[in-house]
């Protein structure tokens, strides 16, 4: 019967959040959370870097909040609570205008060719991305890989049919990794995070398109020092070499 | 002894209105970041016709498969005695309660190339990966439940005395279902017929995940929104109410003219 089918859901949702409760309240938290938001590309870097950071301030937590740049910077505009912004293209960082203090470029990011690890369509060169039968995924046009994407294809003087315009890289990574789509284009730093079910094919500098990534203390912050203390630590050498070792280029 | 209406209980309006609220209150705030000035270029721009238009069709499509599966799902969940169907109906219940990206993984782990059914079908020849198809089937995986148990629940309340009696008249099974049990349930039928158009209208995590998004081919409206929240917020609430229009408009018309829901 339904009641009882929904019974048993009810029970295992309770059961889930009371275990989820007592795991919350194992541990005393420390004074002072700041609070990093970043887009989602940073997540593997920023959150090492979070532990370092933590380490050195013992009564400070960081608190991420990863996620596409352009949904950060509409929440911030609505008086979210953040202390820093870490944006994946310089214009998300435009739109936030005086309420970002002095943006520093840290770290930048260019595109590569994501293929299954068998590479089935046997892809080797951006004009294979134009051949007939290679079932090409890219990120649309309206959001900053996809327009990465259409600049590569200009700079190559390339026409390539995608079979789908996805809404983020990890839409297309995820298409790449399933096998259903024979070839991505992604960012360097997604490709070498995504592990051994996707290879990346390079694509040569001088046609490759590059994101810059700026990082800004955010004026409504009540941690002011510590914000700056953060973007500190992104742009100083312990920062470039996670940034580095993670796929990043140099800003 | 009292006589009259049984009245209900004070308190219960209290909840109630707090319950209505909740819903509204969001609509209604919804409304007020239309710019209405610009809603006609915004609405009819090529685009949003295109969204609008696969997201009709691919509906409509997937309306018509939830009645050609769900109705005879319904018919033996509600009919049958045979074991192992509460198994059945838990499932069939599943994909209500799952986040819609899990839909779409387990369509891709499906339909998909390298799925289950996907490396058939690509020996046969036919690819549903980023096809009209693939947003017709994650539609229907995510509606089918809908229809199924409005359906369920109005066969059980109907009852099979009318049937027993068209049985013992001399009928035949087929000739029973047909001209006694689905009149009887017909208003049922229809309720969970329009959900389930409604729900696909709305269906986005499990498309995005499982079908991609491509203009006129994959590219639903919820997915058209999607994409224009990241460019132009304005545009995304002009077509945020396109779209409950649309819904709003078509459970309204049924309501109207059959009396359902």
């Amino acid at each position: 019967m339904t009641t009882r089918f929904l019974t048993a859901v009810a029970a295992v949702v309770v059961l889930a959040s009371s275990l989820a409760a007592c795991g919350g309240d194992a541990t005393e938290g420390p004074s002072t959370t700041l609070t990093v938001y970043a887009a989602s590309s940073l997540k593997s870097v920023f959150e090492q870097l979070g532990t370092e950071f933590q380490a050195d301030h013992r009564d400070v937590t960081v608190s991420f909040n990863f996620a596409g740049s352009s949904d950060l910077v509409a929440q911030i505009q609505q008086g979210a609570p953040a202390d820093v912004f870490a944006s994946a293209d310089t214009a998300n960082m435009g739109k936030l205008g005086d309420e970002a203090l002095a943006p520093a470029d840290f770290a930048t990011n260019t595109l590569e060719i994501a293929v299954p690890a068998d590479n089935p369509a046997h892809v080797a060169t951006l004009a294979d991305l134009a051949r007939q039968g290679v079932q090409l995924v890219t990120c649309a046009p309206e959001v900053p890989c996809g327009a990465a994407a259409a600049a590569v294809e200009a700079n190559a003087r390339l026409d390539w049919k995608p079979v789908s315009e996805e809404q983020s890289v990890a839409d297309v990574l995820g298409k790449v990794e399933s096998g259903d789509a024979d070839a991505g284009l992604v960012y360097v730093t997604d490709v070498r995070a995504a592990g051994d079910q996707v290879a990346g094919i390079a694509i040569p500098a001088s046609v490759n398109a590059v994101n810059t990534y700026p990082i800004a203390a955010l004026a409504g912050s009540e941690h002011a020092d510590l914000a700056a203390a953060w973007v500190a630590l992104v742009t100083g050498a312990e920062g470039q070499k996670a940034l580095a070792a993670a796929g990043f280029g140099k800003a | 002894m009292r006589t009259g209406e049984p009245s209900l209980p004070r308190w219960a309006w209290v909840p109630a209105a707090a319950g209505g609220l909740l819903v509204l209150l969001p609509l209604a705030a919804l409304l007020t970041r239309v710019p209405w000035g610009d809603v006609g270029g915004l609405v009819t721009s090529e685009s949003a016709r295109v969204a609008l238009a696969l997201s009709l069709r691919t509906a409509a499509a997937s309306t018509l498969l939830c009645l050609l599966l769900g109705t005879p799902m319904a018919l033996v969940l509600a009919r049958s005695r045979a074991r192992g169907l509460g198994v059945l109906r838990a499932a069939v219940l599943l994909p209500l309660v799952l986040p819609p990206v899990v839909s779409g993984i387990a369509l891709l782990a499906t339909f998909g190339r390298r799925g289950l059914l996907g490396h058939v079908l690509e020996v046969a020849g036919i690819q549903v990966a980023f096809s009209t198809a693939a947003v017709v089937l994650a539609q229907t995986f995510v509606a089918l439940p809908f229809l199924v148990t409005s359906l369920e629940g109005a066969l059980r309340t109907a009852g099979r005395r009318y049937e027993s009696v068209a049985a013992s008249l001399g009928a035949r099974p087929t000739r029973v279902l047909v001209r006694v049990t689905l009149p009887l349930v017909l208003p049922g039928l229809l309720s969970g017929a329009v959900l389930a158009f409604a729900r696909a209208l709305g269906e986005f995590g499990a498309t995005i995940t499982f079908a991609g998004s491509m203009q006129g081919v994959t590219r639903t409206l919820p997915l058209e929104i999607y994409l224009q929240r990241e460019v132009d917020p304005d545009a995304a609430v002009a077509l945020s109410v396109l779209l409950m229009a649309v819904a709003v408009g078509i459970i309204v018309v049924v309501r109207r003219d059959r009396g359902v829901l």
